[in-house]
């Protein structure tokens, strides 16, 4: 029965990838992006990987289809004239046949991966109790994989500041995005008042938990994140300029205290991002406290956009 | 006990199913936008609240219980605000032709 439920899933993931792949309207593939980052989150759910599952709900399904939707809508009326444009036969032949190529080529990489698939897993599993982390995925994230977790914190700044290098000169270090209003009686107000309560005790839930068990920083950032843009969207407050000094230093504050204990790690542990035995935890425990406020600002403003209007 | 338990579960869960199958029905056989809005609650609402109804006597404790209620009225929460404003944007567009 259930593999039965199993195979109607993955043709559904499968069959949705495609559409989204082909359907001509942008709209049309962002909702499917979306759609397909939820069935994505079952299937991970259904291979019981609950923090990848919750990783792709929140920022693959949620907050990416967020900016595509947004993006989707800002081309809606250039697409009507895109269009109209066909590309010549030999040029859309040359396209498909790269393409194949392409997909053949990944699919040999694929079929040609040594099986058994080389593991660190036993290893890992072995030393886990080292970092007094229960969640095996945020030992793995913040102790035997740390610089890629580094690197994504960082990446997300790089990917910020490329979208703040689109402000027009006049609104550069201005307030990003639109003045919303809503109607202030309204229901969309109303769900801006209720749910940040909720959604910053769940995120911080999420947070907190992820040293044991499914949940962590991104997650619970996320969630943040949303609430921030919520209120904001509503129109009950507004997105702040991003000159602001606390709003820059809440950005970088993260990333620099994660590479400041790393740096202490070449002096107390033999290399960078390596901890000492002892407070391995609670080292775990500070950076991830420090990059929580930072991703938080950083997810929300990515999705604010580029600034538009002048400071004021 | 159990088997009782069971069986509420099996007829919760199939009702809140029926409901989410019957609101995909109205979603994709009804004319206009309020009334397909007006399927989908069905599933949203009914649907996921009799699937937590009959869940509700399977999970351990009552922190889990009141988490699915929880994640249930959030749904209700959710999907209600965003029928309205799907609404409220449908009636303007309609009155702007």
């Amino acid at each position: 029965m259930i593999e039965v439920l199993n195979a109607g899933v993955a043709l559904l993931v499968v069959g949705l990838a495609l559409w989204t792949v082909v359907v001509r309207d942008t709209f049309a593939a962002a909702i499917g992006f979306v759609a397909y980052g939820l069935l994505l989150t079952l299937v991970w759910v259904q291979l019981r990987g609950i923090d990848v599952a919750l990783t792709e709900a929140a920022i693959g399904g949620g907050l990416t289809g967020f900016l595509l939707i947004r993006a989707a809508a800002r081309l809606r009326h250039t697409e009507a004239a895109a269009r109209t444009e066909r590309p010549r036969a030999a040029l859309r032949l040359a396209a498909a046949l790269v393409s194949c190529l392409l997909s053949a080529a990944i699919a040999l990489a694929v079929l040609a991966l040594p099986d058994p698939a080389p593991s660190l897993a036993p290893q890992v599993a072995a030393s886990i109790a080292a970092t007094g982390v229960g969640n095996p995925i945020t030992a793995v994230l913040l102790a035997f994989r740390a610089t890629d977790t580094l690197l994504e914190a960082i990446v997300l700044l790089f990917a910020l500041i490329g979208v703040w290098s689109l402000a027009p000169d006049r609104a550069w270090g201005g307030r990003p995005g639109p003045r919303y209003s809503a109607d202030p009686d309204g229901m969309f107000a109303y769900l801006a008042r209720v749910l940040p309560p909720i959604g910053i005790v769940v995120g911080a839930y999420i947070f907190w938990i992820g040293a044991d068990l499914p949940g962590g920083k991104f997650q619970g950032a996320t969630l943040l994140a949303a609430m921030w843009l919520l209120t904001v969207m509503a129109g009950l407050a507004d997105a702040p300029p991003v000159s602001r000094r606390w709003l820059r230093v809440a950005l970088v504050a993260g990333p620099v205290v994660f590479i400041a204990i790393g740096a202490l790690g070449v002096a107390t542990a033999g290399a960078f991002l390596a901890y000492p035995e002892a407070v391995a935890k609670s080292l775990i425990i500070v950076i991830e406290l420090a990059l929580l406020p930072s991703l938080a600002v950083t997810l929300a403003l990515l999705v604010a956009g580029a600034p538009q209007r002048e400071e004021g | 006990m159990s088997s009782w338990i069971d069986a509420f579960t099996v007829i919760a869960v199939s009702a809140g199913a029926f409901f989410f199958l019957a609101g995909t029905v109205g979603l994709l056989r009804f004319p206009d936008t309020l009334t397909r809005l007006h399927a989908l609650t069905k599933a949203d609402n009914l649907g996921l609240g009799l699937v937590v109804l009959g869940l509700l006597p399977r999970v351990d404790g009552v922190p889990d219980a009141l988490m699915l209620l929880a994640i249930w009225l959030l749904a209700l929460l959710g999907g209600g605000t965003a029928s309205q404003l799907i609404a409220q944007s449908a009636r303007r567009s309609r009155e702007r032709r």
